[in-house]
């Protein structure tokens, strides 16, 4: 049975008082995080993780506009600049914005339901490390110079084996596929958790409103994956069992084209079937966040809770009904195309209703431009444009003129960046404090913010202008008497602008790191359970299991609960965001985590039971990773009845197994 | 104005929760439903998606092979009485796997292991059925994956379904071993529960790809997807219940 009273190998990084750093040695400190099942942990792994991959895809994204920043320009050849859109595209979605959200739903989810942590802490730990695995898969293609260059939607014939007959797509197939097993695992256990480890009186309305965003994806994620496991299946089968699903017609043994039957319309739909849903996957957990920063920093209640939910829930159901409007420039006919192009206009009804609703919560507030607001209200408005743009090419003749130019790449970066990243940085801001015990400095922030949020319209508000005039996306170079130069110079000068706005960023996170404002519990002013413990949260979360009877628990508390009615005494409420205290100038006589630290270092542990740390997940992923790699290389092969298995794959099955087992055969706790 | 931080609650206490074994008891959760139960209904609604997208991938290929005009075509490989055997053999374990379930809500450790054991020879039947019948397309019908698109995607299908059928007959194997060395008693008739829950689905799975592959005609060629319908309304009525 695992306890906190095995603080060398559980508190460490979390900044626990009780840890005597002379005694966790390099390599234990090593171990601790290799078998952590501590939520708070893996959300850091997974933070860091994620924050590296943004790194990488923002560098690709930086090589191609300075390809594109002159007309016939040479800097990378076609072949490299194929490499770059698809890894740019791929390692975004699912390496950099997923795993980020991801960061945040492993962090604030047990904090938020009142949990010591989530359902499944092994599982927790299995999903990150198959992450990194699918990840690292994606990756290693560039040292063998065979990075997927098929697009991240990867569309059929070009994938078949007869036009891709290198390693590229096989990277892509099953480095997603291993990711995908990453999301669903990770998206069981947030289901389970917010359902079920809710603490004493939180029905599901008085969830604060990022555990309904988190519910919702982790819904969308469970059902929109399977689609895309199944295509990326059929694809590994078209390339490795000779199969036809995706290709018309095929060579013959004798060298003629045959009519096989096979349809690469197919690919498209499973892929769409899952890809709507997918960008509502990346966009809900930024609506969420800013959903919680928004009526904190206007200290008034979220405006229409219960319609917010009903929104995201509506949102996430009409988000399974629009997926051919990625399809209308494929001549599907006119019945199919209206159906969906009214179902896709449908959906931007839930949509504005959330705009709507975080205007009507700034409405009348007390607003607080801070750093994570300045974000968040970016969200706001910046989506909006991205929006707005969707719905033109909503429209199957305008999608026409649309469709594979410029205007849909500005169609996705405002929505992507101008919505997801705007509220992942809003949300770092925020939490960083309840993460590290330290603020991000204020005045770095505003910077960073402000150059942000220049550098991304500059770069990517032209490109509606491009593709207006008819610049195809996915090219590596254009002519020089088509007149793009102007345009593409503009919006290259705002790429490279908004690649160094990150660099303000690190600086600041390192500065503050070293040197930081020291946060206090509650330095915002928080409404939320998890301003209710310390900065960092001990590893137990909560000493006792909170009691909630209040949607906006904390205010309740603080304030009682007509908060929210009148804010006429606001000389009381600035004293109060001063950090530190609670209530209206009183300092509880006791800090109850001073106090449960204390009895926890007595050897008093109470009731508070804490999962085993366990290397098992770890090794269940190897396994998922060496069956990859084994199947992408083919080696070395060893003949097994009638065909040749790769001896790599078999061993990496091994080693699944043997993690399966060894997982399910050891304590829990 | 409150002053604590927030209301706090002994967290054993007030919730009526007693540990039984002195450790590792969950705590009771907020639905009243096991977490792991709640684990195994969320992955079988997302392996409900996989089948669907599947069957569909089956149902839009499996006359395709007609209209490339390279046979063999279903109508001619499908031997109706023979998968009805095994098909009857899966069916029939599902009652063996209640038998286990409810034997061991007994605390009859005896007979759970005989309905575990069962309940897995049963599911190697029917893994048996289907390897003779894919050698049997094979080797005398001359079907493989590449030969035509019924090919492929029948053998996909059914392939894929085999593997969660095995996956099944591998999990029994191991609660029946852990049984047989004293580990599973009353208290774990969940880990029985959760098998049968996965166990069923898979069952009903086939009870589909079931009636889809080998029951509804299909020679007709394209028009055969439309019959689909059809056959299934057909069905449907012909059922007791309906
Ligand atoms: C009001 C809501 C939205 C509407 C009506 C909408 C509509 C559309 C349409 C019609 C297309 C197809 C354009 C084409 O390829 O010709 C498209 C593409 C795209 N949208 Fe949206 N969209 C909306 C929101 C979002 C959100 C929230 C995201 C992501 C966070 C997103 C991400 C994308 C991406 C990545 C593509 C390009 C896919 C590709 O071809 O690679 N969209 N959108
Ligand atoms: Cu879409």
């Amino acid at each position: 049975m695992a306890s906190v009273a095995r603080p060398q190998t559980q508190g460490v990084g979390t900044g626990q008082a009780v840890v005597s750093p002379a005694r966790a040695t390099k390599t234990a400190v090593l171990w601790s995080w290799l078998t952590t099942v501590d939520h708070k942990r893996i959300g850091l792994l997974y933070g860091v993780t994620a924050f590296i991959y943004l790194m990488v895809g923002g560098l690709e994204a930086m090589i191609m506009r300075a390809q594109l920043a002159r007309p016939e320009n040479a800097l990378v050849g076609q072949e490299a600049y194929n490499q770059l859109f698809t890894m740019h595209g791929t390692t975004m979605i699912f390496l950099a914005i997923m795993p980020l959200s991801s960061a945040f739903f492993n962090y604030l989810i047990p904090l938020q339901i009142g949990a010591r942590d989530v359902a499944f802490p092994r599982l927790n730990a299995f999903s990150f490390w198959t992450f990194a695995a699918g990840g690292l898969i994606l990756n290693l293609s560039w040292l063998s110079g065979e990075a997927p260059n098929q697009g991240w939607y990867g569309y059929a014939p070009l994938t078949n084996a007869l036009y891709s007959p290198n390693r590229n797509v096989d990277f892509w197939a099953l480095g997603l596929q291993i990711l995908g097993v990453a999301s669903l695992a990770a998206s069981f256990n947030f289901l389970v958790t917010i359902l079920n480890m809710r603490a004493p009186g939180m029905t599901l309305f008085r969830m604060p409103i990022f555990c309904w965003g988190t519910l919702i994806t982790s819904v969308l994620i469970v059902l929109a994956f399977p689609a895309i496991t199944v295509a990326l299946i059929l694809l590994s089968m078209d390339r490795f069992a000779g199969t036809h699903f995706y290709i018309p017609s095929t060579l013959n043994a004798a060298g003629e084209l045959v009519f096989t039957g096979g349809d690469p319309l197919l690919w498209q739909h499973l892929f769409w079937v899952f890809g709507h849903p997918e960008v509502y996957i990346l966009i809900l957990p930024a609506f969420a966040i800013v959903s919680e920063i928004i009526p904190v920093f206007a200290r008034k209640p979220l405006f229409g809770y219960a319609v917010m939910a009903y929104a995201i829930a509506a949102i996430a159901f009409l988000g399974f009904g629009v997926w051919v409007h990625h399809m209308f420039t494929t001549g599907l006919g006119p019945t199919p195309n209206a159906v969906f192009s009214a179902t896709t206009m449908l959906i931007a009804i839930p949509t504005g209703v959330k705009i709507f609703n975080w205007i009507g919560t700034m409405w009348g507030g007390q607003l607080r431009f801070t750093t994570p607001m300045l974000f968040a209200v970016g969200l706001v408005s910046q989506f909006t444009i991205g929006g707005i743009s969707g719905v033109m090419h909503a429209s199957p003749p305008v999608d026409t003129q649309h469709n594979d130019s410029y205007f849909v790449v500005a169609h996705f970066h405002y929505v992507l960046f101008g919505g997801s990243i705007f509220a992942l940085l809003a949300g770092i801001y925020y939490w960083f404090p309840k993460f590290t015990g330290k603020m991000l400095d204020e005045g770095i922030g505003k910077i960073h913010f402000w150059v942000t949020f220049a550098a991304f319209n500059l770069t990517f508000f032209p490109m509606h202008f491009l593709g207006l005039e008819g610049m195809p996306r996915r090219y590596s170079s254009y002519g020089g008497g088509s007149g793009w130069g102007f345009w593409n110079v503009i919006v290259s000068s705002g790429g490279f602008l908004l690649g160094a706005s990150f660099l303000i960023f690190m600086w600041n996170v390192a500065k503050s790191l070293q040197n930081g404002k020291p946060a206090g519990d509650d330095p915002w002013d928080g409404a939320t359970l998890e301003w209710s413990i310390s900065s960092p949260p001990p590893v137990y979360n909560f000493r006792e299991i909170p009691i909630v009877n209040h949607r906006d628990q904390l205010w309740a508390d603080k304030y009682g609960t007509g908060h929210g009615q009148s804010h006429a005494d606001e000389e009381t409420l600035d004293v109060k965001i001063a950090g530190q205290t609670i209530g209206t100038g009183e300092v509880p006589d006791e800090d109850p985590a001073e106090e449960a630290r204390n009895r926890l270092a007595a050897g008093d542990q109470h009731d508070i039971h804490l999962p085993n740390p366990s290397i098992y997940p770890l090794i269940a992923a190897s396994g998922l990773f060496f069956t990859a790699m084994g199947l992408i290389f083919s080696w070395p092969r060893v003949p097994v009845g009638t065909i040749e298995l790769p001896f790599l794959t078999l061993g990496g099955v091994v080693v699944l197994l043997v993690g399966i087992y060894g997982w399910s055969l050891e304590p829990a706790s | 104005m409150a002053t604590t931080a927030v209301q706090r609650v002994e967290h054993a206490g007030g919730t009526g929760h007693v540990a039984e074994h002195g450790h590792s008891e969950h705590p009771p959760t907020s639905t009243g439903i096991d977490h792991r139960k709640m684990l195994m209904w969320a992955f079988l609604s997302s392996d409900c998606v996989f089948f669907a997208s599947l069957i569909a991938t089956y149902v839009i290929y499996r006359s395709r092979a007609q209209e490339a005009g390279v046979g063999p075509y279903p109508s001619e490989v499908v031997d109706i009485p023979y998968t009805s055997i095994s098909a009857a053999v899966l069916l029939f374990s599902s009652l063996t796997m209640v038998l286990a379930l409810a034997a061991i809500q007994r605390d009859d450790v005896r007979g759970l292991r005989v309905w575990l054991a069962a309940t897995s020879l049963l599911g190697m039947i029917f893994l048996g059925g289907q390897y003779f019948e894919f050698s049997e397309f094979y080797q005398v019908e001359g079907l493989s994956l590449q030969t035509n698109m019924f090919g492929a995607s029948f053998f996909t299908l059914t392939g894929l379904h085999g593997t969660h059928v095995a996956i099944g007959v591998i999990w029994l194997v191991s609660l029946l071993v852990v049984s047989l060395r004293g580990g599973v008693s009353k208290k774990d008739s969940l880990n029985v529960e959760i098998v049968g829950l996965y166990w069923h689905f898979v069952d009903i799975v086939w009870i589909i790809i079931f009636t889809l592959v080998y029951l509804i005609p299909y020679e007709e060629g394209p028009e055969g997807v439309e019959a689909a319908p059809e056959a299934m309304l057909r069905l449907m009525n012909a059922l007791p219940f309906s």
